[in-house]
């Protein structure tokens, strides 16, 4: 590169002061990036990236410590006055972040928020702004432009939320764009979506990009530069052509094969049906008015049909409010729903609350979030032996709690951790935790409500496979609900595609990975595995 | 079943558990050894707790520390504890059913056949002074002049001993009310039964409250719909007039109070619980264990409670103080304990009426609010020590 690079960092440091100990989250790294092209920073949770964007626009925490440079157009950012500083963000420097929920002002209209960062720094005013405001949006892609002005942001999906940041980010035609995770919290086919729309935009004008993600996927197809860090440390950097092909640190190697993989074991069709569920049906009622009258439902699920097999596995895929976890919740009977459900040849669907419980023994489930799956007061031992208690196995507490080192031991865990408290573990060991406490009761048939979609893509594929190995061991069912079609593949058997409560596409996720019938899978397929927006309209913004 | 294989297998001596933590005499897990640690951080409420404790304790035995009858006695070779038993005067050479041990007589005969010894105050909180140096209510004997001092001994004293004036009468340290009671032996009853009250109404109101919160958020719906109306149609019942009504009939004692104050308090706690259960009922571990079969009843107690205990906790200082201040005010209204039953209401009450005595309003006054400020105070380490962001780290 001949000429200065736009944005150059040089020895930056984070510390984090907490009680008398600082914490290091950025030792010393450096980078660069030039206009026009666009920098991809990778790493776990933890490795110290969003602290690295943030602290380049001075947004930390004041127990933050920074030293170091970061040289923008050969200013200091890191020095420069306050005012200075104001005048800088938001207009040649622009951040958009993770949580479209709630990095918008709920209070105030769209025209509101995008013209609040035009009259700052341009002098912008009246109709003038409107215009802008409108280009704006038309340029992020949001239809009617003009009569989306008024509109609040919860009038708005979580897709169109994120572009509406990106409109901010753009309005004062930035030469630096910051993007922190921006796709993290929304479905497949909108990150896509977003990917393009962004990788559309950085090229026709010509900004300089620093992307801030833990998704190797998007960085190969979105980056021109990439560095891999790791515990506060870049390990490794350069082209991505060049890191992908030849990966020289044992962390870059280890992430890019980190990707679930493998195939789920061959299921028996002469193994006896553990649960068979049909035309099932979750609706919760709509009230309006004085007398409550039930006006309408909202079909959470309408009319599933499934049959698992022991030792099989099902994969239910879809996007956020297809229905899937409530599914997963019905057929548990954690919550109430219409249709017969089959256990082992018995009809549980009007059992009670009671009724249920010695029954709970053989039917378990593992959460989503394992920072929110186990009560933070009690210890892991408590937290496995739980279920035992609960279902009266008479156990001494000696016997008991070998009970419990065993299924810690199975899960991969050390059972010499187990008068530990989960605030103690990392994301991965407590969905470990988790999963022991789901097996310790040795159930036949195992929900699994999105259990990987929180950790880290390394911990992701360790749990993938544990799960893979304690279903061969033990026979067991599984109801996979993911989001993540790249896990389904490596665990389903059969695949049911959901949207909005009905089943899109059901049948062998051999056949249904390998050749897709309906436009929705197609798209979601496209979007999950290529990232690739689909133009059809068949998805949702 | 790994249940009956690792049976087996502990009796084979095969163990992958880890032996579990010696125990002291009480075990604490680490997150209460935090919490413990954090209270004793917050050293002005750890100091208060301190405080406090020593001055309920020390009120506890107020029996022993002012009370007209003497601890223990020694009368012609036999031991007496008039503290605990009633002995005939007869016993003694007078006729009254029950002894007077604070009369001259009766003193002088034990004392010539034996020893007494007397508790530090000589007074209980009913007993009534005659020989007062001057008219009730009297200064604290500190207060009075030489001349007022000598007077008094002159009445008490044998004729003929010589007059050593204050040193020679029973002091009053904080002086008397207008009846001639000690205020000082008043103030250790009073304190005690206050205490002892509003710690009985906070309790029992919290345990109800929350209970009853706990139910209503857990549960939602209908049950939740009819309790907080029935709440509400029950709140709005006055409960002063209620009271004024009831002391009109019956003669309230401590338990009749209790219970009818009872009946009311028990609401406070529940809004704040009831919260906390609708929030905490949709937590995913709460989720988890339903899915493990374990019963409502266990959840709540185990999974939800705790959770709830931060808001309780940070309310109970506030119902502790309440209860204590409503049993002050209705007795200071004259709708409390019965009268002539030791209560700090009734000092603030003879203070207002005798402002020419300020010593019974001052030490009204700052017996009250040293012990509302030190539960306070307490209240507020004991919500610091239950901070989740200050515990789990």
């Amino acid at each position: 590169m001949s000429e200065a690079p736009l944005l150059d960092v040089r020895d930056l440091s984070v510390t984090f002061r907490a009680g008398g100990d600082a914490v290091a989250a950025v030792k010393g790294i450096s980078f660069s990036l030039a206009r026009g092209r666009t920098l991809a920073i990778v790493g776990e949770s933890g490795s110290g990236k969003s602290v690295t964007a943030l602290s380049i626009l001075r947004l930390l925490p004041p127990a933050a410590h920074v030293s170091g440079t970061a040289l923008f157009k050969g200013e200091d950012l890191l020095k420069c006055s306050e005012r200075r500083l104001r005048a800088i963000r938001g207009a040649a420097v622009t951040m958009v972040f993770q949580e479209p929920m709630t990095s918008l002002n709920p209070l105030h209209t769209i025209e509101r928020q995008i013209g609040e960062i035009l009259e700052l720094h341009g002098a912008r005013k009246g109709p003038a702004l409107r215009q802008r405001v409108v280009e704006l949006l038309t340029e992020v892609g949001i239809p009617d432009p003009a009569q989306r002005l008024s509109a609040y942001p919860h009038q708005l999906s979580g897709g169109q939320r994120q572009r509406v940041m990106i409109a901010m980010g753009l309005a004062n035609r930035p030469d630096l764009f910051i993007a922190d995770e921006p796709t993290t919290a929304l479905d497949v086919t909108v990150q896509a979506q977003i990917l393009t729309l962004l990788k559309d935009l950085q090229k026709r004008h010509d900004m300089a990009m620093l992307f801030i993600t833990h998704d190797l996927n998007i960085v190969r197809k979105l980056a021109d530069d990439v560095a891999v860090m790791q515990r506060g440390e870049i390990v490794e950097a350069g082209s991505v052509a060049q890191i992908f092909r030849s990966p020289q640190h044992p962390y870059t190697q280890a992430l890019l094969a980190a990707e679930p993989k493998g195939v789920p074991p061959q299921s028996d069709p002469s193994a006896p049906v553990v649960l068979e569920a049909q035309d099932v049906r979750v609706h919760f009622p709509i009230r309006r008015g004085l007398l409550r009258r039930t006006i309408g439902a909202v079909k959470a699920v309408d009319g599933i049909s499934l049959s698992l097999r022991q030792g099989e596995t099902i994969g239910v895929v879809g996007e956020s409010g297809s229905g899937k976890t409530t599914l997963g919740l019905a057929v548990l009977r954690l919550i109430r729903s219409q249709g017969p459900i089959v256990y082992l040849g018995q009809r549980i669907d009007g059992l009670k609350f009671r009724a249920m419980r010695p029954l709970r023994r053989d039917m378990q489930i593992v959460f989503q979030d394992p920072y929110g799956s186990l009560s933070p007061r009690l210890s892991i031992a408590d937290i496995v032996a739980e279920g035992l208690i609960a279902q009266g196995t008479r156990l001494s507490l000696d016997e008991r709690r070998e009970t419990v080192a065993r299924a810690l031991a199975d899960t991969g865990l050390d059972p010499a951790a187990m008068d530990r408290y989960p605030h103690e573990f990392s994301g991965g060991q407590r969905q470990r935790v988790a999963i022991a406490r789901a097996m310790v009761l040795e159930p036949k048939f195992v929900v699994l409500d999105e259990p990987t979609s929180a950790l880290d893509m390394s911990v992701q594929a360790q749990i993938v496979d544990l799960l893979r190995h304690l279903q061969e061991k033990r026979q067991l069912a599984y109801l996979f609900i993911s989001h993540d079609l790249r896990v389904v593949k490596a665990l389903a058997n059969e695949i049911i595609v959901m949207r909005h409560g009905k089943v899109v596409e059901q049948g062998a996720a051999t056949e249904i990975f390998a050749n897709p019938q309906s436009d929705y899978t197609k798209a979601l397929f496209a979007a999950a595995f290529a990232i690739e927006a689909d133009r059809s309209g068949v998805v949702a913004q | 079943m790994a249940a009956a294989s690792s049976r087996a297998e502990v009796k084979a001596g095969l163990r992958l558990a880890p032996p579990l933590p010696k125990s002291g005499m009480i075990r604490l897990t680490p997150l209460n050894q935090r919490r413990l640690a954090n209270f004793r951080h917050n050293k002005r409420g750890y100091w208060s707790f301190w405080i406090f404790i020593i001055l309920f304790v020390i009120s506890l035995f107020a029996e022993f520390i002012a009370n007209d009858r003497p601890l223990i006695a020694s009368y012609k070779g036999e031991l007496l504890f008039p503290i605990f038993r009633d002995y005939p005067e007869s016993k003694f050479g007078g006729f009254l059913a029950r002894t007077d041990y604070r009369d001259p007589f009766v003193a002088d005969e034990i004392k010539a056949h034996g020893w007494i010894i007397w508790p530090p105050i000589h007074y209980s909180y009913r007993t009534i002074e005659r020989s007062l140096p001057t008219p009730a209510p009297s200064p604290p004997t500190w207060m009075l002049t030489k001349a007022q001092c000598e007077a008094a001994a002159a009445r008490v004293l044998p004729p003929g001993q010589p007059n050593r004036g204050c040193a020679d009468i029973e002091w009053n340290w904080l002086g008397t009310d207008d009846q001639g009671r000690d205020v000082a032996a008043r103030l250790i009853y009073g304190f005690r039964i206050s205490i002892l009250f509003g710690l009985a109404l906070a309790s029992i109101s919290s345990v109800v409250g929350v209970a009853a919160g706990a139910v209503q958020g857990y549960f939602g719906g209908w049950t939740d719909l009819i309790m907080q109306r029935l709440i509400e149609i029950w709140s709005s019942v006055p409960q002063l007039y209620l009271l004024i009504i009831l002391s009109s009939i019956i003669t309230p004692s401590f338990f009749v109070l209790l219970g009818t104050l009872l009946l009311f308090s028990w609401v406070s706690l529940v809004h704040v619980v009831r919260a906390e259960f609708l929030r905490a009922r949709n937590f995913e571990y709460v989720t988890a264990a339903r899915a493990l079969g374990l019963s409502n009843a266990r959840i709540m107690v185990k999974h939800v409670l705790p959770n709830a205990m931060v808001a309780t906790l940070t309310f109970l200082p506030f119902v502790l103080n309440g209860s204590i201040s409503t049993l002050t005010a209705l007795d200071f209204l004259g709708f409390g304990l019965p009268s002539g039953s030791a209560s700090l209401g009734e000092l603030l009450l003879e203070g207002e009426s005798n402002l020419q005595a300020p010593w019974l309003g001052l030490t009204g006054f700052f017996v009250i609010a040293i012990m509302l400020s030190l539960l306070i105070f307490i209240g507020e380490a004991v919500r610091d020590a239950f901070d989740p962001r200050k515990t789990i780290a």
